[in-house]
């Protein structure tokens, strides 16, 4: 039994940075998507956003595929509880990324529709933001569970108003994500007109942060006596001022390293109150499915150790290596 | 309609729509590789220009790929949670190893690909075509593995519990039908692009567009044209020598017949009446005994050895089957004769020939769909092949009025998306590759 704990630990800790690699990368992907209509004056302005993400938002929304499919791998029944149950909200999340996925390749070639794929792009990236947030403000604040781990809840319990903070809370990081990576993209009068979206999002940010922490600790008051949740609220603290002072300095490079550590903050606090549940039976936590009771068997988990512990720093070496090729200011042309 | 049916639409429905585009992007791109790694060695023009056409296109198939590919990863869990309980452990292994070792390659390197030309070395660029082609083919790799996995299970144990878990990775990985249902859809996916890029080459020759570049392309696409369905033909001979084998009440299906036989028939085709156990057609004597083994006497397993409660639906199993098998054998004599009149060199002046080409695009398409429901539906009423009934794999909170409203929402959504993609594909046709 230690083994198998062993390696249950190490996937819980694999998957939440899984999913916090999907957050920073596609988080600001779905930002820009966001603020496009906002920020983008002329068509120009608009197809140097797109083609700021364009190259690379492809390989970030695998992130969520790898989530996703580790997921089902080290902790099926997670992965079943939580798609099955939440299946009206999982299919808007689908639909919004479909659209989120098709309405950047539409616009490109369908120029006499341009708006309209713009909007479908905007509504796409703030849906499946908003429905990741309060599926995650779902399973960490906790769902009704039966005793065969299948959920009993309704579209209701879905939309407490603890996950529908969360979702706000999401939307606020993705934004401040896709802000801070479009001044790092863009020159000129668009770049000061992200810079101005980025200012306003950062106090936000500061607003919504303060209520999730608060929230939190009310929430799971466990979370006073753990050191991590201290280093979260530092963390978190520290990268809204430093992009305050960023911001201040113009020193673009910094901030979307700011953000996704402010981000980050945010993601540590979440982990270490969630531990060592994947879904949080409410009411009835010895119905919670945990790393414990719900994961695949010893040789799975090891089989699956070895694939991601060799795969996955291949992928973020030539992740790096791609990002490096296309550095630098989006142009409005690509082709 | 219960659930469960509705639940198996929309799965059918989801899957087969998800499964028109890798099918192009696989081969589409080989093409790309290819015409790339002549530009790297000849540097012509023309190679450039047919990549960077190319490009343009699979940009195009491959986000809508991946956007309907998302639903899939998302559907075990969303509507088969029962299926999900009980085989994450060896199901879940292999999608999630698809993602880190193949999924990621290929769609990280695909936006080199498509943004990338005048950002890289043509070295690096060549690079990032190769390793497209490899991402891909590695990604259907893992996901036939999976699919074969639950028509021929192999290295797993079952606990008490009814719980399935895997025993042995690599006996699950290759187990005996992945290897061959590999190449048999890869080379099905190599004929939809040969075909594609043999339509669009044609049209532009025929219409005198694009002059060199058009005569290169169609060239290319005639020699894949005649190449790849041949060779099908031989990978979907071992397939039916090895579904024979390993499930023999679905190759009975597949060829309609009911009573073991010695020197069975080959049926070309024909009519199955379910109710009287009996099949009527053209047919070919002895002719499935000598394909099984080149022996006229061998015995093909009829469906009578089998009980009736795990019959597939027998006559929907024998007519796809058959549309493919037909589908097969046209594209074997319209590639040749394309080959025939590249050889007399008069491939650029058959009007007639190459008319007919762009109407032969959707052709392959329809071969692997049907090809894909055969193999599908034939495993019936089987999810994992004599291990878990389809019955007990659907998720048992979602409701039938759930399903409804999904099932309506996708086609509406999918159809939109078809619609789009035919339109914008013909428009990034009609621009053509650069003059």
């Amino acid at each position: 039994m230690e083994n198998i704990q062993n390696f249950q630990l190490l996937w819980f800790f694999l998957i939440a940075f899984l999913f916090l690699g999907y957050a920073l990368l596609d988080g600001f992907d779905l930002g820009v998507g966001m603020l496009l209509p906002f920020v983008g004056k002329s068509k120009k302005e608009k197809d140097i956003l797109i083609n700021s993400i364009g190259p690379v938002w492809d390989g970030n929304e695998v992130w969520l595929v790898t989530g996703a499919g580790a997921l089902f791998a080290a902790f099926p029944h997670a992965y079943a509880t939580a798609l099955s149950g939440f299946y009206p909200a999982m299919l808007l999340v689908l639909f919004a990324l479909i659209f989120r996925a098709v309405s950047m390749e539409f616009r490109a070639n369908d120029e006499k529709r341009a708006w309209l794929w713009e909007k479908v792009l905007l509504a796409g990236s703030g849906l499946a933001t908003l429905l990741f947030g309060v599926a995650l403000g779902n399973v960490i604040y906790g769902v009704p569970l039966n005793y065969k781990m299948e959920f009993a809840g309704s579209v209701l319990t879905l939309m407490r108003p603890v996950p529908l903070l969360f979702g706000i809370v999401a939307l606020a990081a993705v934004l401040m994500q896709g802000a801070s990576y479009a001044v790092l993209k863009t020159e000129d009068d668009l770049q000061l007109r992200c810079r101005e979206a980025l200012y306003i999002i950062l106090w936000v940010n500061v607003a919504t942060a303060a209520v999730y922490f608060v929230v939190m600790a009310l929430i799971f008051p466990a979370l006073l006596s753990n050191a991590l949740f201290y280093v979260a609220v530092l963390l978190s603290m520290l990268g809204l001022a430093e992009i305050l002072f960023s911001l201040r300095n113009e020193n673009d490079k910094a901030l979307f390293w700011k953000s996704s550590l402010f981000f980050w903050g945010l993601w540590i606090a979440a982990t270490a109150a969630h531990f060592p549940n994947i879904i949080k039976g409410i009411d009835a936590p010895h119905l919670s499915i945990t790393i414990y009771n719900g994961s695949t068997t010893l040789y799975t988990l090891q089989v699956m150790s070895i694939i991601a512990l060799i795969g996955m720093p291949i992928v973020i070496a030539y992740t790096i290596f791609v990002y490096r090729i296309f550095k630098g200011k989006a142009q409005a042309r690509h082709y | 309609m219960d659930a469960l049916i509705l639940a198996r639409l929309q799965f059918a429905f989801t899957v087969g729509f998800h499964f028109l585009f890798p099918a192009m992007t696989l081969g589409t791109s080989l093409v790309i590789l290819f015409s790339e790694t002549m530009y790297l060695v000849k540097k012509e023009e023309a190679y450039r220009k047919i990549t960077d056409f190319l490009a343009r296109i699979l940009g195009l198939i491959f986000v809508v790929g991946t956007a309907t590919g998302i639903t899939m990863e998302f559907s075990f869990g969303m509507n088969w949670s029962g299926y999900s309980r009980v085989v994450g452990d060896i199901f879940g292994p292999l999608l999630a190893a698809e993602a880190v070792i193949a999924f990621f390659l290929e769609s990280v390197f695909i936006g080199v690909l498509i943004f990338g030309r005048n950002k890289v070395s043509p070295k690096v660029y060549w690079l990032s075509a190769l390793l497209v082609f490899t991402g891909g083919h590695l990604s259907a790799f893992w996901i036939l593995a999976a699919n074969s996995w639950m028509q021929t299970p192999a290295g797993y144990e079952i606990f008490a519990t009814g719980k399935i878990v895997l025993s042995n990775f690599s006996q699950a990985l290759l187990n005996s039908s992945t290897v061959i249902r590999f190449f048999h859809t890869v080379m099905a996916s190599w004929m939809t692009c040969a075909i594609m890029i043999a339509g669009i080459a044609g049209y532009y020759v025929r219409k005198r567009l694009h002059g060199e570049t058009a005569k290169m392309m169609l060239k290319i696409g005639i020699i894949l044209f005649a190449v790849t369905p041949l060779i099908q033909l031989s990978l979907g001979h071992l397939h039916a020598i090895q579904v024979i084998e390993t499930q023999p009440e679905k190759a009975a299906v597949m060829e309609g017949l009911f009573e073991t036989t010695k020197g069975a028939p080959l049926y070309l085709a024909g009519y199955v009446d379910e109710q009287n156990e009996k099949t009527y057609g053209i047919y070919i004597p002895r002719m499935l005994s000598i394909l099984y083994n080149f022996n006229l006497n061998s015995e093909i397993k009829g469906l009578r050895e089998f009980p009736k409660d795990n019959w597939p639906p027998v006559n929907l199993v024998f007519q796809v089957y058959h549309v493919m098998v037909g589908v097969g054998m046209l594209a074997i004599f319209m590639g040749l004769l394309g080959l025939f009149l590249l050889v007399k060199n008069k491939l650029f002046e058959a009007k007639k020939y190459l008319f007919i080409l762009p109407y032969l695009i959707p052709l392959p398409h329809i071969a692997h769909e049907t090809g894909w429901i055969s193999a599908e539906v034939g495993r019936q009423p089987w999810i994992i092949y004599k291990l878990m009934k389809t019955a007990d794999a659907a998720s048992v909170v979602v409701s039938a009025n759930q399903l409804v409203f999904s099932l309506i929402m996708f086609f509406l959504i999918y159809s939109l998306l078809f619609v789009m993609f035919v339109y914008l594909f013909v428009k990034i046709v009609k621009n053509g590759p650069e003059e």
